[in-house]
């Protein structure tokens, strides 16, 4: 553990991994109960498409991807909010879009290739620079305080859209504002594992949680728990086993999932036992 | 057509004029994928009123209190919420909505108490931390529907007349004034439906307005002081139910436009002996599911 700590780039690496390892599960837990657990991966691919315009255009990727990225999100709500029949199909469209428009841009990009898209596509914590950090920092502490602020409202909107509406919650500028977030969170998440394995920092951790908690509040603040050990586990073991880290962070949280399957499954019996008579 | 008028005429528990309207609807139509669900009504609920509307499957029960929300959209004639447009309504605080069924949504779980709590979301300020009056309000509404031992047990784990019980709960949690209730004891157990009687008995001592969709009334029926009944989207009888003064004489009560096999039952009993009154979609009388 020293060891690893005498690198400047594994701090820079340890601390986007300690935001993002908060920060995704929190959204998470209301993007799963909003069943759309795929949002992430789609916004991801979209996002693709604005890192590829950074290094067109000569922006740092981040903010053309953070861009690009809450663009994407607010279509996609719209979408959903449209029709129900031909959301699947319209959000699919977009995904491909996405990652299309990712690569025709890149190959247009001076010195661009598709192997400059692959850090982005399956995250490159060890480049992360001290103003990546900055970005990080900032979009984290807008998802957290989003959460903190709104996570009452969210809870009622995610629970019922209707029930939301009868309660005069402002059901449009609170769905925009969960797709926002998951956007802004997919970008955070970016460097840390990958556009392509973003979701799953937002989905596994909640799976994970829920198989042994038993209220809403408790599953958010265990999946961030979750999150964070596995971010930072994921990273550790992969500066000593050297191995991808974006790779052994997801890996670690789906154990954690296997691990919670079979504790949950206890935990139930045993409630269900000393309920009976 | 002077149903609104002749509405007026029934509220018996205040003096027309006194009280103000809480829901109203002139010439409403509403079309669902193309499909016409309600024909023209014209309805005025008065603040102080326990209504019931009645009617078969399919008939527009839901979507006529659904449509009195603001939840869904007329396709014609107007519709207004304490007289103003359920857009430009903003005394939210005023309505408790207790939705058909609880929806479980992605699964994550979520307490009894955690939904019942959500109940006060129209009372909360953003940034302001839950009060003592929150609390004890959650606290009593927990307590009313007899659910106060079940606060921390996941809602997925209850059984529907506990989970329809949690949502009632949350809405009691929130004080309104109005009371707007979707089938709230379809597919209920006997215990859950004596529950809500007896929550309901108290709603309206407290001069609460209640606007209720059900299938059967049961235990409910003597607190109904008027129903409102549909078929194929009109309001086909609007007025009093007789509270069962002779019991073999059927309380059912319906104008003549009505059929007889048309579904009006405040009592289930009257089923088995009077199996004419079956309603005419010929389901089951508990299966609720309409949308």
């Amino acid at each position: 553990m020293i060891e690893m700590l005498q690198y400047d780039f594994m701090w820079r690496a340890l601390i986007a991994a300690l935001l993002v390892g908060l920060a995704a599960p929190a959204v998470g837990t209301f993007i799963v109960q909003r069943r759309l657990a795929l949002l992430g991966d789609g916004i991801g691919h979209v996002a693709l498409t604005g890192v590829a315009l950074g290094f067109l255009t000569g922006t740092a990727p981040v903010l053309t991807a953070v861009g690009v990225a809450v663009l994407g999100a607010v279509a996609i709500e719209l979408v959903r909010a449209r029709g129900r029949t031909t959301g699947d199909v319209a959000l699919a469209l977009l995904f491909y879009g996405g990652i299309a428009g990712g690569v025709l841009l890149i190959g247009l990009a001076p010195g661009g290739s598709n192997s400059t898209l692959t850090s982005y596509l399956f995250g490159s914590i060890s480049s992360v620079t001290s103003q990546d950090v900055w970005v990080i920092g900032v979009l984290a502490a807008f998802v957290l305080g989003v959460v903190a602020i709104f996570g009452r409202e969210l809870f009622v909107l995610c629970q019922d859209e209707e029930v939301a509406k009868v309660n005069g919650l402002p059901v449009r500028f609170l769905s925009l504002l969960i797709a926002v977030t998951a956007a802004l969170t997919v970008v955070i998440a970016m460097r840390v594992v990958g556009l392509l394995l973003v979701s799953a920092l937002m989905v596994v951790p909640v799976a994970t949680s829920q198989q042994v908690t038993r209220g809403f509040s408790t599953t958010m603040l265990l999946a961030m728990v979750l999150g964070v050990v596995s971010t930072v586990g994921g990273l550790t073991s992969a500066f000593y086993a050297s191995v991808a880290p974006g790779a052994a962070i997801v890996l670690l949280a789906l154990t954690g999932f296997v691990l919670a399957l079979g504790v949950g499954r206890f935990v139930r019996r045993g409630r269900t036992h000393r309920a009976g008579p | 057509m002077t149903r609104s008028s002749q509405a007026t005429g029934v509220a018996p528990r205040q003096s027309p004029g006194a009280a103000p309207v809480a829901f109203s609807m002139a010439a409403g139509h509403v079309s669902l994928d193309g499909r016409p669900v309600l024909r023209g009504i014209d309805l005025r609920i008065t603040a102080g009123e326990v209504v019931a509307v009645l009617g078969a499957n399919g008939s527009g029960k839901s979507t006529l209190i659904r449509a009195l929300l603001g939840l869904t959209p007329l396709s014609a004639g107007s519709a207004e919420l304490y007289g103003l447009p359920p857009a430009r309504f903003r005394d939210w605080w005023r309505i408790g909505y207790v939705p058909q069924r609880l929806s479980v949504g992605g699964g994550v779980p979520a307490t009894v108490r955690e939904v019942v709590a959500s109940g006060r979301i129209a009372r909360q300020r953003r940034l302001r931390r839950t009060s003592t009056a929150d609390r004890s309000a959650v606290a009593r509404a927990l307590d009313s529907v007899g659910l106060a031992d079940r606060a921390g047990d996941p809602v997925g784990r209850l059984s529907g007349g506990q989970q329809q019980r949690v949502l009632i709960a949350r809405a009691l949690a929130g004080e309104p004034e109005t009371f707007v209730m979707d089938e709230p004891t379809a597919g209920v157990d006997a215990e859950s439906q004596r529950h809500l009687a007896g929550t309901l008995a108290t709603l309206v001592e407290q001069g609460k307005t209640v606007l209720l969709v059900a299938h059967e009334l049961g235990p409910m029926a003597p607190l109904i002081t008027r129903s409102v009944v549909l078929r194929d989207g009109r309001i086909v009888h609007d007025g009093p139910i007789a509270h069962d003064p002779m019991p073999d004489d059927g309380p059912v009560v319906l104008d003549g436009a009505a059929a007889p096999g048309e579904a009006c039952h405040p009592h289930p009993g009257h089923e088995q002996a009077r199996p004419h009154a079956y309603d005419v979609s010929g389901g089951p009388m508990s299966s609720g599911a309409e949308q």
